[in-house]
């Protein structure tokens, strides 16, 4: 519901938020030039002297005004011929023209009408209002996403573009919901809607008859300093019943222009102080900084705009048709699918297809529509489960939870769950494990046990398929391409050979950079951009289902490397591993930015076994800025599998790598890579305790007694590699 | 010349007692160039003594912004009833005002001044722009205003 409280307004006032966005932040220079050039009154002036320096020099002198920025303008006439000008307080002299700055006025007017007069206003006040629910609908999906409020500022993961939106949204909402609000409070105001008009006092009626008081001996003005005053209008020469009129930050008053007694006066009424005050927040008028922070702010959202329309493009991309979906009472298997950004959605389809090959009858909804009592003719109920969050449910599968614990005991039909995450979140699959946890509770039979896919693995996914195949006792081969990336042929330009003494054949293959198109280099997508530890797709031949492999080499290294062990049978790395130079492949780049060193200058401890090493040496190799670097390295034996052994002294020697342990499984004492972190646990403690960040790359295995061993070693210092997950201090990349 | 063509006919909200014939008269007013907004224009009649009578058209929609035309504001308390029905668009600048008002004749000849108080945003407020004596052989004659208004004319 907040999504589409968020989406919809969004593309609709996307032009609309633009203009006012843009516009506004270009207007937001305006107050702050303004107090830069204008000449200030010196402290303790007072409107008498002002008015009287300013008489001197201009005797037909109507009107003094002060705006905001403390730029004073005297109006007269001279001779007949109206004149103006911005006034230096000190020498009451003209100093610049007081004609409105021409593009200020035309940026102001499309700004707040479009140069549509009323009906452009009422386009710009829903603009404003779209701002505003966007701000608001937003920030709640911000907080959510978050796992609550208190987590605001929480690390981001998942694509560039989501993070960008949201990195850019959590700072600039503030001043968003400022800016709309006070901009809807104007247009009210504009429109009548608000009981903000002034007070009207009546024009006094007995003057003194006489003129011409001098202004330096009226005690109003006298008391009057010029850092309160707003405008000061003289009586028209000749006319005995006109008065001065005074307006300052508190009122309005009349002084008689022969003995200047002040005749009547009028306070600010409350709703215009409110007013005034809304305007200053709204234009910067009076507050400039201000003015200059919300039109930074509001420079914020074009590119939330665009980073928006992405992530929306993409959620749509991922969220097939699906053909032949038949309705909930008459499916044999009904497929329930919880997705949040849409992804789920494309293995529900895969899933749907094949079923419905093997001569099912399946029907796919969401799991928010779960109503068991309709499943008239199902004899299994299958969730696709993805989790939002810190754990929550995605937002197609609100709901489902209350609806399950509040009925009295589970459908009779049984049950299969998968769910979809990403191992390196603290939180992996945690909500397809709630429901079934859930489910078991209420006595749900079980059809699968229940299982999860790693960052949408085909191969998991594949893996899971043939189990469910058995289970209903039928072929059931599910290839999912998730979403097939356009390809790009990159050739190889070297290959080193290792592992073969080992029976572990492995490669380090060194594929040329690829040629990229402009449109790439502007979306920064394809291989225009890409870092160590992010990963390469490869759809081997006569394959359907792509691999990823992770890169050991960034952008700025020039060439694209991965390291690759030949798997017994395994049909796309028995081709690339037989790749020869001058061979070539068909690749995609797949950003991985939840496995990144960062920028920071904190400590680096990376642990990796046979080709996990490879995005680790890449981010060695990348470490040009000298951040201290631990590798830990395990190994089958180093005269054979020592991968990139010929590069660590040189990476050492120019400061790259601090440290390197490796450690040998092969041999008379077998010594794997937890192992080697165990005999420096004193080190390893010290350096998290002061703020090391991990790096794990390498099988799940591996990973998992790695965490074991680093349990161990951090129990003392009280810290746990969950705590450092959460904080995102321990990143895994596993497969 | 560039002309808004707001050519209107319709019956004064000027009313007097003991008036029984009225013409139609044209008020014709352009404005200069003068660089900003649409101006706000008032157009309204006092009596010999200078006393307010009443308002012939309002341009401008915003009634919180007739404070700046503001002998007009000041002789009328800001009340919007005396323009009801006789208010239109602002005048944008170098752009010709034209309307079309039945007058009655008891004001011509009579010592009756017609006004015009002037107002643009963020620019100087030019109360008593104009002032004309309405007379029957004034009528046609163009007249020069103090800030904006390149010229005023009344025809009948």
């Amino acid at each position: 519901m907040i999504r589409a409280l968020h989406r919809w307004p969004g593309l609709l006032a996307l032009a609309l938020v633009t203009i006012l966005s843009l516009s506004g932040a270009a207007l937001s220079v305006f107050p702050a030039a303004e107090r830069l050039a204008a000449p200030q009154a010196e402290a303790g002036l007072t409107v008498a002297a002002l008015a009287d320096r300013i008489q001197a020099v201009y005797p037909g002198v109507e009107q003094i005004r002060r705006s905001p920025s403390g730029r004073i303008t005297a109006y007269w006439f001279d001779q007949g011929a109206p004149g103006a000008a911005v006034i230096d307080p000190v020498t009451g002299e003209g100093v610049a023209s007081a004609d409105p700055n021409q593009a200020e006025r035309w940026l102001t007017n499309l700004h707040r009408s479009l140069f549509l007069g009323d009906g452009g206003r009422i386009a710009m006040a829903a603009g404003a209002a779209a701002m505003l629910i966007l701000s608001l609908s937003g920030a709640a999906l911000v907080a959510r996403r978050a796992g609550g409020w208190r987590h605001w500022f929480a690390r981001l993961r998942g694509p560039l573009a989501g993070r960008l939106h949201v990195e850019i949204a959590r700072i600039a909402v503030v001043g968003l919901v400022l800016s709309s609000t006070t901009a809807l409070w104007m247009t009210a105001s504009t429109f009548d809607l608000l009981p903000d008009g002034g007070a009207i006092s009546a024009a006094p009626t007995e003057v003194s008859g006489e003129t011409g008081s001098a202004l330096d001996q009226i005690p109003t003005l006298q008391q009057t300093p010029v850092a309160e005053l707003r405008e000061l209008s003289f009586p028209y020469s000749g006319d005995a019943t006109d008065v001065f009129t005074l307006k300052t930050d508190r009122g309005t008053g009349y002084l008689d222009q022969g003995n200047g007694a002040l005749l009547a006066w009028a306070d600010l009424t409350g709703w215009e102080r409110v007013s005034e005050t809304i305007y200053m927040l709204h234009t910067g008028q009076g507050a400039a900084t201000l003015g200059l922070v919300l039109g930074l702010m509001a420079l914020g959202v074009p590119a939330m705009g665009a980073t928006g329309v992405l992530v929306w493009l993409v959620g749509r991309r991922g969220r097939p048709r699906i053909r032949g979906n038949q309705s909930a009472g008459h499916a044999e298997t009904v497929l329930l699918v919880g997705s949040e950004g849409g992804s789920t959605w494309g293995f529900a389809a895969t899933l749907h297809a094949a079923l419905t090959q093997a001569g099912q009858s399946v029907h796919v909804g969401p799991m928010s529509g779960f109503a068991p009592e309709r499943y008239a003719a199902a004899q299994r109920i299958i969730l696709l489960a993805a989790t939002y969050g810190d754990g929550a449910a995605p937002a197609s599968a609100k709901g489902f939870l209350d609806r399950l614990n509040a009925s009295d005991r589970a459908p009779d039909i049984s049950l299969a769950v998968l769910g979809f995450g990403d191992r390196s979140f603290p939180a992996y699959c945690a909500f397809a494990r709630d429901v079934a946890a859930a489910a078991h509770a209420k006595g749900w039979p079980e059809l699968l046990p229940l299982d999860t896919i790693d960052r949408q693995s085909p191969q998991d996914f594949a893996r899971w398929g043939r189990a469910l195949g058995d289970a209903l006792g039928i072929e059931l081969e599910l290839s999912h391409r998730p979403v097939q990336p356009q390809t790009t042929t990159l050739t190889l330009v070297s290959r080193r050979d290792y592992g073969a003494e080992v029976q572990a054949p492995t490669a380090i293959l060194h594929f040329a950079l690829p040629r990229v198109a402009l449109r790439q280099r502007l979306l920064g997508s394809g291989f225009a951009r890409f870092q160590a530890g992010d990963l390469i797709g490869i759809v081997p031949e006569g394959g359907t289902v792509p691999r990823l492999y992770s890169l050991a080499s960034g952008r700025r290294d020039g060439f694209i490397e991965i390291v690759v062990k030949k798997h017994p049978g395994g049909l796309c790395s028995g081709q690339l591993t037989a790749l020869e130079p001058g061979d070539t492949v068909s690749a995609f780049l797949r950003p991985n930015p939840g496995f990144r060193p960062g920028r920071s200058r904190a400590p680096l401890i990376l642990i990796g076994a046979g080709t996990g090493i490879g995005p680790l040496a890449g981010f060695v190799r990348g470490n040009t800025r000298g951040r201290p670097v631990h590798l830990f390295f395990g190994m089958r034996h180093p005269e054979s599998d020592f991968f990139y052994g010929e590069e660590f002294p040189g990476w050492q020697d120019e400061g790259r790598l601090t440290r390197l342990v490796t450690a040998v499984s092969r041999g008379a004492r077998p010594h794997y890579v937890q192992d080697a972190l165990r005999g420096e646990a004193t080190q390893v403690a010290e350096l998290i305790r002061n703020g090391a960040r991990v790096m794990v790359c390498g099988g799940r295995d591996m990973a998992a007694c790695v965490a074991e061993a680093l349990a161990e070693i951090l129990a003392p210092a009280g810290l746990t590699p969950a705590v450092l997950k959460v904080e995102g201090r321990y990143v895994e990349d596993v497969y | 010349m560039k002309s808004l063509l707001a050519t209107l006919a319709l019956t004064t909200a000027l009313t007097l007692p003991g008036l029984a014939a009225a013409r139609p008269v044209t008020l014709t007013t352009t404005l200069n160039n003068y660089g900003g907004d649409g101006a706000y224009l008032a157009l309204y009649v006092t009596d010999s003594s200078g006393a307010y009578v009443g308002s012939l058209w309002m341009a401008g929609g915003k009634s919180k912004y007739y404070e700046h035309l503001s002998d007009w504001y000041r002789a009328t308390g800001g009340d919007t009833a005396q323009v009801n029905g006789i208010t239109g668009a602002s005048v944008g600048a170098g752009r010709t005002l034209e309307i079309t008002l039945d007058l009655a004749d008891a004001l011509f000849d009579a010592g009756y001044t017609l006004h015009i108080d002037a107002a643009v945003e963020d620019m100087r407020d030019s109360p008593n722009e104009v002032a004309v004596p309405l007379t029957t052989d004034g009528a046609g004659t163009p007249v020069q205003g103090r800030r904006y208004i390149a010229s005023f004319a009344y025809d009948m």
